[in-house]
């Protein structure tokens, strides 16, 4: 054995060892949120269950998939973050590249302005938001056309909207990023493209676009996912809709009152019965998650091993 | 920088004029809405700040508040008892979790980079605090009783080896470094689950700068006779630096504007429940000031030294 290869036996030990440290602090809560889906009340109080339940039921998951009216709020959520994300995606690509390639008066200051955007917390401007999306008009228009302006409260429009300007959830981190990865590209393959005779805009979508693709699965990802868990602006624009978080929210509310509703002697809501709601809920909303984003790790990693011919 | 030019008499766009045109052409998603939506809103809550609401049946009426319309914001500065402590005690908070956020996601990422058996897993669950931390899924577990109730059990369990195990004792006993820095050690072992699940986003933006690097100036160095240590000082770390000051930024940002933070928390109360809308704005618009000075000092340090690939 030579000393490089001990050496590199010693490191991938230390690697080992600390990736699977790691791995373990952030899986542990999962574990325990899983373990405590699967127990019957019972085993809550009995404490010589560990971990392990005592008594294996399917039962929260049924109550909890229910309760949350599942199918129904999964396709709602799911079409309300797609929309929104793929939206902010092009709408932040399109300004991160202007951005990051054209020289115009003010770029500096207008760029300032993308980090105020995102620096502003969105507590300050929920007040003046939902007044604007509540009697919603464009100048004047819809006011002379219909005689009152439109109420966008419980629809997806205002998500849409401000996906469409870049003044959503954390937009300006997006297009921050997406900018520094447009910085960091070689210009001389947008000068060939010019050269020959390509457009600004076809540049844009034929060159850098599919070198983009890392970081635009990335962004993607990200947006879904706060999309997804949201409760600040889904709680603001759809006080009556059931999206995922609203219905995690309300779960263990709305389980105890259709059991007493139908008869049950549930009177009193334990809080035991509550946490293992709330346990079993997040794990449902989690799951979705998941799959998406073992599905988009896959494609991330061939988008970057595209991305290294180029770069 | 001449725009436009007079040509036959005509006004035209010069070279410099057409590509300033299609970056504005570029970014016009965000031009209009930032001065469409968001700079009417940021206007109108500053109007809120400096006044007085009175909430009626159809609509709201405003009031000039006393003192040229400074009320609320001397009300913060000089009598509330928790606001100055508070923003302080956030900005003090920030200073080490910045610091270890960073320093981890490096580290993480540089180790994810790679190649081992496993290493996709790892990638998954490494990112997977970005979900965990999203959203209603942190509001509920932090307000959930039984996983307390659990962690504060198992804590209380091993009271009897914690003397062994804190790591501050036993720095203070075997070495003589500061106590400074022997509290922020502690702080960093200690914290270790909320560095980890805080360090999701900034993994991935890292990760992703990695592989962005491109190979051939590895081969290129390794070809010339360079070690490992030197190409990572020599290459990694300046490609890998514009990243770090997004990082550092967005790290900073986090912490400052979590639902978590006591002085967002505060600001909620006080507008939602207190229903003093004015003075919650005027607390809102203080402590946004006090960001927007510490990310513009932050940003300026750390960009004197960012390296540019051009």
């Amino acid at each position: 054995m030579t000393t490089a290869s001990i050496t590199r036996a010693i490191w991938s030990l230390f690697r080992a060892v600390i990736v699977i440290g790691i791995c373990f602090v952030i899986l542990y809560p999962v574990f325990i949120k899983l373990s405590v889906a699967f127990m019957d009340e019972k085993d809550l109080y009995d404490s010589s269950v560990v971990y392990i339940p005592k008594n294996f039921t399917w039962q929260n998951f049924r109550v909890a998939w229910e309760g949350m009216d599942y199918t129904k709020t999964f396709v709602s959520t799911f079409t309300l973050s797609f929309l929104t994300s793929v939206i902010q995606l092009f709408a932040c690509l399109l300004t991160a590249y202007g951005f990051a390639r054209f020289k115009f008066p003010g770029k500096n200051l207008l760029f300032g302005c993308v980090i105020l955007t995102l620096i502003v917390p969105p507590q300050i401007i929920m007040l003046p938001l939902f007044m604007h999306f509540r009697f919603f008009d464009f100048a004047g228009i819809l006011e002379a056309v219909t005689g009152k302006p439109l109420n966008l409260i419980d629809t997806d429009a205002p998500f849409f909207l401000q996906a469409a300007l870049t003044i959503g959830f954390k937009n300006g981190l997006y297009i921050y990023l997406l900018r520094q990865f447009f910085r960091g590209m070689p210009k001389e393959l947008e000068e060939a493209a010019h050269v020959d005779g390509c457009n600004r805009f076809r540049t844009f979508l034929q060159i850098m676009l599919p070198s983009a693709v890392p970081m635009m699965v990335t962004v993607f990802l990200f947006g879904f996912v706060w999309q997804w868990t949201d409760s600040f602006f889904s709680g603001l624009y759809l006080p009556t809709k059931k999206v995922m978080a609203s219905a995690l929210s309300s779960l263990a509310a709305s389980v105890s009152s259709s059991y007493s509703s139908s008869g049950g002697s549930l009177t009193f809501v334990s809080p035991g019965f509550t946490s293992m709601m709330n346990n079993t809920g997040v794990i449902l909303i989690i799951v979705p998650l998941l799959v998406l984003y073992l599905i988009s790790q896959k494609s991330f990693v061939e988008g970057i091993e595209r991305s290294g011919i180029v770069g | 920088m001449k725009l436009f030019k007079k040509r036959n008499g005509k006004l035209r766009l010069t070279l410099r004029g057409k590509d300033a045109l299609s970056g504005y052409l570029f970014i016009l998603p965000f031009l209009l809405g930032f001065f469409g939506l968001f700079l009417p809103m940021i206007l109108q809550s500053i109007s809120f700040s400096f006044s007085n609401m009175e909430v009626g049946t159809d609509g709201y009426v405003l009031s000039k508040a006393a003192n040229h319309g400074f009320e609320h914001y001397i009300r913060a500065l000089t009598i509330d008892p928790d606001f100055n402590l508070s923003v302080l005690n956030s900005i003090r908070d920030m200073w080490s979790n910045v610091l270890l956020v960073i320093i981890f996601s490096f580290f993480a990422a540089n180790l994810l980079n790679q190649k081992f058996h496993g290493r996709a897993i790892a990638r998954s669950i490494f990112f997977f605090p970005v979900i965990l931390t999203s959203g209603i899924i942190l509001s509920i577990e932090q307000s959930d009783l039984l996983l307390s109730t659990m962690n504060s059990e198992t804590a209380q369990n091993s009271s009897g080896i914690s003397d062994f195990l804190n790591i501050a004792i036993f720095l203070s006993n075997y070495t003589s470094l500061p106590a400074g820095v022997i509290s922020f050690l502690s702080e960093a072992v200690t914290g270790i689950y909320d560095i980890v699940i805080a360090s999701g986003v900034q993994i991935l933006v890292f990760l992703a700068g990695l592989q962005s690097i491109s190979p051939s100036l590895y081969e290129a160095s390794n070809m010339e006779g360079a070690t490992g240590w030197e190409n990572f000082w020599k290459i990694t770390f300046p490609m890998i630096s514009p990243l770090i000051l997004v990082n550092a930024l967005y790290t900073i940002i986090d912490s400052f504007t979590s639902a978590g933070n006591d002085v967002m928390s505060s600001i909620k109360t006080t507008i939602f429940t207190e229903v003093k809308y004015g003075f919650g704005s005027a607390m809102a618009w203080l402590y946004f000031l006090a960001i927007a000075l510490i990310l513009i000092l932050v940003g300026g340090i750390i960009s004197k030294k960012v390296f540019y690939y051009d």
